[in-house]
């Protein structure tokens, strides 16, 4: 039994006049139905843009789209334009990180929300406008039937995001990839829509895509989780196996990078050093070499000349990981867990 | 927004005013003697006296424009001096309110100069934008949507040619060529649907239209292709995509609403600029409108004719003003007020 949604070696590339700009670079991962995978990494790894690919967003531009992505055994980049538009949004759909600028300022939530229904969907106006009364109702907008008829701009943030949501699922997709979903929104009210989001996921049995830079929406949402920098896949695996034992310096420096609010005053916030490179000259070797603290520990300069594979982790399991470190679970144990968790250490 | 149509409304008339003041006060800060021109050469001072207060320019400024002011409200009559009247009863003119003044210079009231001219102007600015709108935004659209290639560059280079030639060659050309020598059209004639129906009232209008459209029609294709690729960037965009709408509806629905939307402000203002603006094409087409009676005014210094049509072309863009905020408002129920 092949999986739901199957990515295989997907390519996204750019071919611009300065060189061709590898945004994304050979990313696989499988999801079944009812499970989430979290893609983290910073701006510019990748993320959106794979996630664009599978909706077929790229079509149309000169992005250069190569890989698999099997969707219910067919291949999504083998389709036609026209077939790959009547999946969007019926099968597949997105929800974009800025609700304000992702919804139509002209138009009516109600409009806008029935729309994705009337595409898909042979019925009139009016069971349409019943339809998007309802969704708004599921993602909890209290007086559904006269917000309906509001613009965007008369909603709050986190409603913007609810009417979204209820957008994106108004078709009942299998995929439902969520971009940021919580990135534009007060602390408090990402935690509700979080909430609504497995809530959902659950009663509608999706695949759920959770795009973010926040190692605490993946700890809480997602199942499986893939590490992207500079358009490849550094780390991947199930979500408690990376959060536990990450294997990938990259990963660590993540890690390092969360406030932990509960956790004593000692832990220290940790910033990567450096930037994230340019996608259109990447540097040699593994790519995040510029900017490991850990590149030392790799005899003979390997990290600056050779692209390490993607190998299976210390820890096995379908865990696996893009380094050159022999003993990486050693060093996260002895020298970066006790910087960023002291407390952790000697529970331990 | 009844509330705010009416003060809108208010303030224009309250600027109506204020611009009739400053026209009264400029014409006589200026080294101006109208009456030395109407009296002509060799006139004696008595006789530039007598001209000047026949002219009704012997009397303080101020006390012209309040005069002025008191004919819009309750009429006037022509020649305002009593003694004048009685000696030749056939020349008086009655000038009923709202009076805008009379006009020595082509001896009849502003009002009815108006009259004759203002169809004249407005039939041609309509037309001109119709043809223009349509144009600019259909060759926007196509240049947007075809960006980069050689139709893309095509429309906004041959736009842009119209833009660089002066209207008074594209007039010149259009009317020597179309309708001179090749006589596809007919040598244009300002024919007002009163006295000969519309065809042949289109027809009039065909060439001088033209000339002011494929001037403004560059601009418009060039605007309306910026804010079509603007808006095919914005996050809905992405979002009408992903809902999978068919492109004709993302491109119609979603991106040419929005890029619309400025275009209509400009729109606005360009018609109501363009009601006395055409002095080139109007003289070019040999159109009495708004534009030659406001070039003849200035070099007769007739200044009640003068005043007459800066009131007239200032309610003219003060309207516009209000009609494009409007207008906005109903687009864009952002700007919705109250």
């Amino acid at each position: 039994m092949s999986p739901f949604l199957s990515v295989k070696d997907l390519k996204v590339h750019f071919p611009t006049v300065d060189g061709v700009v590898k945004a994304t670079d050979g990313m696989s991962f499988d999801l079944e139905r009812g499970q989430t995978l979290g893609i983290v990494g910073e701006s510019g790894s990748g993320k959106s843009v794979s996630s664009s690919a599978i909706l077929g967003l790229h079509r149309g531009t000169n992005a250069l789209v190569s890989g698999q992505i099997l969707l219910d055994d067919t291949d999504l980049l083998q389709l036609s334009d026209e077939q790959m538009r009547l999946r969007r949004g019926r099968d597949v759909s997105m929800i974009f990180q800025d609700p304000l600028s992702a919804m139509h300022p002209y138009y009516t939530v109600g409009n806008q929300i029935a729309e994705a229904y009337l595409v898909h969907n042979d019925v009139g106006k009016k069971a349409a406008k019943a339809r998007a009364v309802e969704m708004l109702d599921r993602v909890g907008i209290p007086q559904p039937d006269r917000r309906v008829d509001d613009y965007p701009h008369q909603f709050s943030g986190g409603m913007r995001q609810r009417a979204m949501i209820a957008m994106g699922l108004i078709n009942d997709p299998g995929l439902l990839i969520a971009d940021e979903p919580t990135t534009a929104l007060d602390v408090t009210v990402q935690a509700q829509i979080l909430d609504l989001l497995q809530d959902l996921q659950r009663e509608f049995n999706s695949a759920v895509i959770i795009i973010t830079h926040d190692l605490g929406v993946v700890a809480e949402m997602a199942d499986d989780v893939l590490v992207m920098y500079a358009g490849r896949v550094v780390e991947y695996g199930p979500c408690k196996e990376i959060l536990v034992h990450p294997e990938m310096p990259y990963t660590w420096g993540l890690l390092s990078s969360v406030p932990d609010v509960a956790g004593d005053t000692e832990s220290r916030l940790i910033p990567i050093p450096g930037n994230p490179p340019s996608l259109l000259n990447p540097p040699s070797g593994c790519a995040f070499h510029p900017r490991c603290t850990h590149r030392d520990k790799v005899p003979g300069d390997l990290c600056r000349t050779e692209t390490p594979e993607l190998t299976a982790a210390h820890s096995g399991g379908n865990h696996i990981k893009r380094c050159h470190l022999v003993n990486p679970d050693e060093v996260y144990a002895t020298e970066v867990l006790p910087e960023i968790a002291p407390d952790l250490v000697e529970e331990n | 927004m009844f509330a705010y149509i009416v003060r809108r409304s208010f303030a224009g008339f309250i600027m109506l005013i204020v611009m009739s003041f400053v026209t009264y006060m400029l014409f006589f800060a200026g080294p101006i003697h109208p009456e030395r021109y109407a009296c002509g050469k060799n006139c004696s001072p008595a006789q530039q006296e007598q001209t000047k207060k026949a002219l009704g320019y012997d009397k303080p400024a101020f006390v012209q424009w309040t005069d002025f002011l008191k004919g819009t409200v309750q009429g006037r009559t022509y020649p305002e001096d009593e003694a004048l009247q009685k000696a030749a009863p056939a020349n008086v003119v009655e000038c009923p309110a709202p009076c805008l003044g009379y006009s020595v210079v082509n001896t009849t009231t502003v009002n009815e100069e108006i009259k004759v001219t203002f169809p004249v102007s407005m039939s041609l600015a309509l037309m001109a934008f119709i043809m223009w709108m349509v144009g600019g935004v259909l060759f926007g659209v196509i240049a947007a949507l075809k960006k980069g290639t050689i139709i893309d560059r095509g429309v906004v280079g041959i736009s842009l040619i119209f833009y660089a030639f002066p209207t008074f060659f594209v007039g010149l050309f259009l009317l020597k060529f179309l309708a001179i020598k090749w006589q596809v059209v007919p040598i244009p004639e300002y024919v007002s649907i009163a006295d000969g129906g519309v065809g042949p009232w289109l027809q009039g209008l065909l060439l001088p239209s033209l000339t002011l459209a494929l001037f403004f029609m560059a601009g418009y294709v060039r605007m309306t292709r910026a804010f079509v690729l603007e808006s095919l960037g914005e996050d809905y965009l992405r979002t009408a995509k992903a809902k999978g709408l068919a492109p004709r509806r993302v491109l119609v629905k979603h991106s040419m609403r929005a890029a619309l939307t400025p275009l209509v402000t400009m729109a606005g203002l360009d018609l109501a600029g363009l009601m006395g603006g055409a002095i080139i094409t109007e003289t070019v087409f040999n159109y009495f409108g708004l534009g030659k009676l406001a070039v003849d005014a200035n070099q007769t210094f007739d200044l009640p004719t003068i005043v007459g049509l800066v009131l007239v072309l200032a309610a003219v863009v003060i309207t516009a003003n209000i009609i494009v905020d409007i207008l906005y408002a109903l687009i864009d129920p952002r700007v919705r007020v109250g």
